[in-house]
């Protein structure tokens, strides 16, 4: 690198906070033209807020804007709309598709952005009735694939082409913006987890699209978990922690553990009257997983194994998209599964939430307003439906009628909310006026009424402030303690899961890649996230 | 004061509190323009007892999250060939009224669970789809009217001896038997306390169910189908059970409404009656996926006494009946504006 | 490359299911035409007259299919504005092919409102556009009673009495439309064997066929087409999703307006409270027995289902009556068979959306067990 050039973009003293909540402190970088940038971080570590910083996304302007100054061609600029950022020359390609299924490549390619030709209707009804210009809408498209050199059908259906392929096709996109009147010729592009979905020949295709566009002079910040690809095909490497740089450095003789040390290495010192030394030799196996599969939209399981001895409070975590989420859900019956799974013996029917919550399994679901409340009902029956549906327990009899029993549910939802330290008006509230704590809290309280043997219980504190968070993991594990229930916790947040857990798993691509006793230093768990270590 | 009036407003909602007001402006208008008030509450009554049955058929369907339910129809098919069955049988009185619930019973449950499963095929599409299964059942039932073999020659047509008539009197069979039972009479004004008694038993069912286990799971299912399933319920047979329950209340609430009315109308009669009854329920409070007893009787009252009275007063003061299109536009904004509020749309 | 291996017993099983609807009615035709008793020459001079009166109003649903809104229910409303526009040119009398110009210039505007009406409610009930514009439909309706049958005499001046009922204001039930009957039909006449073909009506469905085509090209019509496989990804793209949604309604309702002008001519009476009615449920069962789908419909499915369904319709009643004495019968069979093909054809949809997500759903864990 040139280091006397006029970088293409540089970022000072980017700084950007959400509801007083600081998540970019202080980021410094400089990116030149040609250069490709690898971008790498743990879920939440402030990747994806820079990203809309550089693009203007409104997420960011509604929330009061970022403090620092932004620098493209040793300018300071001020983008209003993403569309500044595109008359800049830049371009992103997001980690879901945006793609319409039934158009072909080229039609997805120029979206919107069509080359047209006046018609006869045009001046009487305007712009919108003027045809479209096939000719010119093939030639933008095979530029653009051109440019990127891989093999693309213009003219095949996105619906009928392999996953890679669509990734090409808005790659391709990004790289035809430049095509418009007054836009610049795209000079930077944003991959956000490109080679996630893709086979390994396929993201061999795209580094390589990746390394010829960068010898045009086309950079490319490319955000990854996949370290080897960083590794293979970055200039520079750039790793992000709790909303900071950690490092920025040249790739050269860079290993992959060094990035992974960066990535989680914060050794926070777990509090010792925390820990405990839980006995694996006195307890039993309480639950055992054998080959599970779980079909779960984003969250794939392919082939979990894994045992959970009775008592024990079991981590499981992985980057988002590897599976963990999975495994509960695909459990508990609400997506469907396949595979052996035993409770204290027996064999557990798969796909049957009825079956699964009668064997004493209970499930909080990381999707709080989606799955685990009934937002438009009153606290009482968020507590108590549950337990009375599976367990018949708040029902009294009146002659062969079994009713709700008031009384009943009245007083369990007064003790949880005491309890549980749940703010709210009275038990009659509706659950959807409560804040995300009192929430996750409600939940916690429903699974507690089933008196579950085993409880699973995911993402627990996402999305809810610090004081309830805290409040939230002592309860779960004083419930463990007390009553000696197994607790399976599935965090993103590594660190919540070593302040209470006995071992954690680490899930990579759908399976178990390792089980650590959660003591371990975090640098190990790093590198299982990221595919690396030694398989335990 | 003004909070206090805004909470109501905003508790009761805009549209009942107008259409309250304009028709307590018809009851007030009312004496001064002519119009017997007397023979006016009469009506409302009389029509609120023979409509609110079918209108808490909306009930179970709403409470699943199956929606409104367009499909009424097949529900009123099945009363009316209980209806015809006991004529056929010639059963008069009481019994004839309580034959004809006995013998629509097995066609709403037959019924009612083929719909059901249907409507589990095709989650999301219920109201559209229910609208026409409805349509189809009524075309489909007026091919069998002709050809079923009716003999009773108070219901065949008189020349060909065969195929139900269009129309046919209840009289001598089970005219007014819930009208007449135990009514009372103030000066001008009767109370078919019979109609209402019934429909109190029904509703009180109603109620009492919902306060039952798999009555929770009802509700649940309609508030959030996932945490119900969640939660073990098995959501399919639920839905099934709500359909099933509506249709049957459907075929109930056709022969109350038949009892008064005097006539069993075949052929196209149940095509447009789902309308009413769904505006009915609207009108009354409810949403797409919540309703009460509350919204059942204040819905059908309110509903019903618009289309009382605006007649009545209507040509007294202006001498033009403009009932049908106030009907038609007030009940079917009804539902336009329930189809169409930001709440349930996100759901 | 899949398709290559496929053998001639399952090409034709899957060329079956995607087109049951179609092959049911060829069947009852096949069955019904004998019956029936009709002649051949009787049968096909009834096609045209069918064709005619029918595909203009037909094609008017095939732009908010494009868009993604299903099938467009809310059409009469372009049927009522058209009869407002027909009802105004008798009270002028204005006759012949001018007349039923005027009469469109008149519905053109009232259409456009009532379509930016009916486009504004549904982008407000998304993921229920067809049953919100069933019931806009009927509101409407009210709507359109107020104005005709209290406002016309009173408020609107009407002067030729003839239009008027006989309590003074309010239109007649039937106006006679003796002033553009069969006025398009018969103006390029051509008799071939015994069978008058209306040219000139054929040609405006001709033009609208090609119109169709051709915006399918345009930047609107690619528009439309994004929006209605995915309005989010149109959204991202910058395409306004609501505002081609509303232009979409508003094409087909005016477009309904002019075919309901030509279904009118042809017919010669205007039924005024119950014309309209009717109208669109015809239309989309004729579609939807052509073989089109709430999410696909093409100009073919417009031809093939008219010809279907009206045939199914003429012979009915007569093949009724032939059968089991009752022409009756046939009259309440056919209306059964439409309601139950629109039926038919909304189920399909909704179970194959699902089928197709769970298809998925069977492939990834195949896939799965494979991998292990």
């Amino acid at each position: 690198m040139n280091e006397q050039k006029t970088p293409l973009l540089e970022m000072r003293h980017i700084r950007k906070n959400f509801f007083g909540n600081q998540v970019l402190h202080d980021v410094n970088f400089i990116l030149h033209e040609g250069e490709i940038l690898g971008l790498v971080g743990e879920n939440g570590a402030g990747k994806s807020t820079l990203m809309n910083i550089l693009f203007a996304m409104d997420s960011i302007k509604n929330t009061g804007g970022y403090e620092g100054e932004m620098l493209i061609d040793g300018q300071v600029v001020n983008f209003e709309s993403s569309l500044d950022a595109l008359n800049q020359g830049i371009g992103m390609v997001h980690q879901e598709f945006s793609l319409i299924p039934d158009f072909t490549a080229t039609e997805n390619i120029v979206l919107n952005r069509e080359p047209q030709k006046r018609s006869l209707f045009s001046d009487l009804f305007g712009d919108r009735m003027d045809v479209l210009d096939r000719a010119k809408m093939d030639e933008i498209s095979k530029n653009a694939i051109n440019r990127l050199g891989v093999p693309l059908e213009s003219d095949m259906p996105v619906n009928q082409m392999p996953v890679g392929h669509k990734q090409f096709t808005e790659i391709a996109r990004e790289l035809s913006k430049d095509s418009g009147e007054n836009a610049k010729k795209i000079r930077l592009l944003v991959l956000d987890e490109p080679t996630a979905v893709l086979s390994e020949k396929e993201a061999e295709n795209l580094l390589t699209a990746m390394k010829k566009l960068s010898s045009e002079g086309v950079a490319i910040i490319f955000i990854s978990h996949r370290l080897q690809e960083i590794i293979d095909v970055c200039d520079s490497i750039m790793v992000m922690r709790d909303g900071k740089i950690i490092q920025q450095v040249e790739n050269k003789n860079v290993e992959i553990n060094s990035i992974a040390n960066w990535m989680v290495g914060r050794e926070v010192a777990v509090k010792e009257n925390t820990k405990r030394a839980f006995d694996y030799d006195k307890a039993p196996v309480d639950l055992s997983i054998k080959h599970l599969w779980v079909n779960m939209p984003g969250e794939v399981v392919r082939d979990v194994n894994i045992d959970v001895h009775k008592g024990e409070i079991l981590g499981i975590g992985g980057l988002a998209g590897q599976g963990k989420l999975g495994i509960p859900n695909g459990v508990m019956g609400l997506y469907p599964a396949g595979g052996e799974v035993t409770f204290q013996g027996q064999p557990l029917k798969l796909n049957s939430p009825r079956f699964l919550l009668d064997s004493g399994l209970a499930f909080v679901s990381e999707d709080r307003r989606g799955v685990g409340l009934l937002l438009d009902e009153s606290l009482e029956w968020n507590v108590s439906f549950g337990a009375m549906q599976v367990r018949d327990d708040f029902l009294k009899k009146f002659g062969p009628i079994t009713w709700r029993d008031q009384e009943a549910i009245e007083e369990v939802t007064a003790k949880y909310i005491k309890d549980l330290e749940i703010r709210c008006t009275s038990s009659k509230q509706h659950a959807k006026e409560l804040s995300g704590g009192n929430q996750q809290k409600i939940c916690l309280a429903k699974a507690f009424a089933m008196n579950p043997k085993l409880l699973f219980v995911s993402e627990p504190t996402r999305g809810i402030d610090i004081g309830a968070k805290q409040l939230v993991l002592n309860t779960l594990r004083k419930y463990n303690q007390e009553n000696g229930v197994t607790i399976v916790m599935i965090s993103s947040e590594l660190e919540e899961l070593r302040s209470i857990c006995d071992r954690i798993a680490i899930i990579t691509d759908g399976k178990v890649h390792g089980i650590l006793p959660a003591s371990s230093p975090s640098s190990d768990f790093g590198l299982l996230m990221v595919g690396k270590g030694s398989d335990k | 004061m003004m909070n206090k009036i805004i909470d109501f407003v905003h508790k009761a909602g805009l549209p009942r509190i107008i259409i309250g007001l304009f028709l307590f402006a018809l009851f007030v208008i009312a004496p001064f323009v002519g119009v017997k008030l007397d023979i006016s509450l009469t009506n409302v009554m009389n029509r609120f007892g023979m409509n609110c049955v079918m209108v808490l058929a909306m009930v179970p369907m709403i409470h699943s999250g199956c929606g409104l339910n367009f499909g009424l129809p097949l529900g009123i098919i099945s009363g009316l060939l209980g209806a015809t069955l006991s004529i056929e049988m010639g059963f008069s009185g009481m019994v004839s009224f309580l034959m004809a619930i006995v013998f629509s019973t097995p066609f709403a449950l037959l019924a009612g669970y083929g719909y059901g499963k249907l409507l589990n095929k095709v989650k999301g599409g219920e109201m559209m789809i229910a609208t026409y299964v409805g349509f189809s059942s009524v075309a489909f039932m007026c091919m069998m009217w002709l050809l079923l073999p009716y003999r009773n020659p108070t219901m065949v047509w008189g020349y060909a001896g065969r195929g139900l008539r269009t129309t046919i009197s209840t009289e001598g069979y089970y005219l007014h038997v819930l009208n007449d039972l135990l009514s009372l009479k103030f000066g001008g004004i009767v109370i078919p306390t019979g109609m209402f008694l019934f429909f109190a038993l029904l509703a009180f069912l109603m109620w009492a169910f919902l306060h039952t286990k798999t009555g929770t799971a009802m509700t649940a299912v309609g508030s959030n189908p996932i945490f119900a399933k969640a939660s073990g319920i098995n959501v399919d047979a639920i839905r099934t059970l709500s359909v099933i329950m509506s249709t049957w209340l459907g075929a109930v609430g056709i022969l109350v409404y038949e009892q008064s009315f005097g006539f069993i109308q075949l052929y196209m009669g149940p095509f447009y009656m789902a309308l009413p009854a769904v505006s009915a329920i609207l009108i009354g409070g409810a949403s797409v996926n919540k309703a009460s007893i509350t919204n059942v009787i204040v819905g059908t009252f309110l509903f019903q006494g618009i289309l009382t009275m605006t007649p009545s007063v209507m040509n007294s003061v202006v001498h033009t009946d403009i009932s049908e299109v106030v009907r038609i536009i007030v009940s079917n904004g009804m539902i336009l504006y329930a189809l169409t509020r930001k709440s349930e749309v996100a759901r | 490359m899949k398709n290559l291996n496929i053998s001639r017993a399952e090409r034709l099983k899957r060329f079956v299911e995607n087109n049951t609807v179609p092959i049911l009615f060829v069947i009852i035709c096949a069955i019904g035409i004998p019956l029936s008793g009709y002649s051949m020459n009787y049968l096909i001079n009834e096609i045209f007259v069918r064709l005619s009166r029918n595909a203009f109003l037909i094609l008017s649903l095939l732009i908010p299919i494009m868009a993604g809104m299903g099938l467009n229910f809310g059409m009469t409303l372009g049927a009522m504005a058209a009869e407002i526009g027909l009802i105004i040119i008798c009270n002028l009398g204005v006759v012949g092919i001018p007349g039923m110009i005027l009469a469109a210039i008149i519905s053109t505007p009232i259409s456009i409102f009532l379509g930016w009406m009916c486009g504004n409610l549904l982008n407000m009930a998304k993921g229920r556009e067809m049953v919100t514009s069933y019931i806009i439909g009927f509101f409407v309706n009210g709507v359109y009673q107020l104005v005709v049958l209290y406002m016309m005499g009173s408020i609107i001046p009407i002067a030729n009495s003839a239009l008027v009922l006989s309590r003074g204001y309010g239109i007649r039930n039937t106006v006679n439309l003796t002033g553009i009957r069969k006025q398009l039909d018969g103006l390029i006449p051509l008799r071939i064997a015994g069978i008058n073909i209306p040219i000139a009506t054929l040609l405006v469905i001709a033009l609208l066929c090609v119109f169709i085509l051709w915006f399918r090209k345009t930047k609107l019509g690619q528009d439309m087409r994004a929006v209605g496989q995915d309005m989010e990804v149109a959204r991202a793209s910058g395409i306004k999703v609501e505002r081609t949604r509303i232009i979409s309604i508003i094409m087909s309702t005016v477009f309904a307006g002019y075919g309901m002008i030509i279904y009118l001519q042809n017919i010669g009476t205007l039924n005024t409270y119950n014309s309209h009615t009717q109208v669109g449920m015809f239309s989309i069962a004729a579609l939807l027995v052509g073989g089109a789908s709430v999410a696909k419909a093409n100009i073919r499915n417009v031809f093939l289902g008219v010809v279907l369904f009206h045939l199914m319709f003429v012979i009915s009643p007569m093949a009724g009556k032939n059968l089991i004495g009752e022409a009756q019968l046939g009259e309440y069979f056919r209306v059964f068979v439409s309601y139950g093909v629109i039926t038919v054809s909304l189920v399909l949809y909704e179970v194959r959306k699902k089928r197709e997500l769970s298809y998925e759903g069977d492939e990834l864990a195949a896939e799965q067990k494979e991998d292990k």
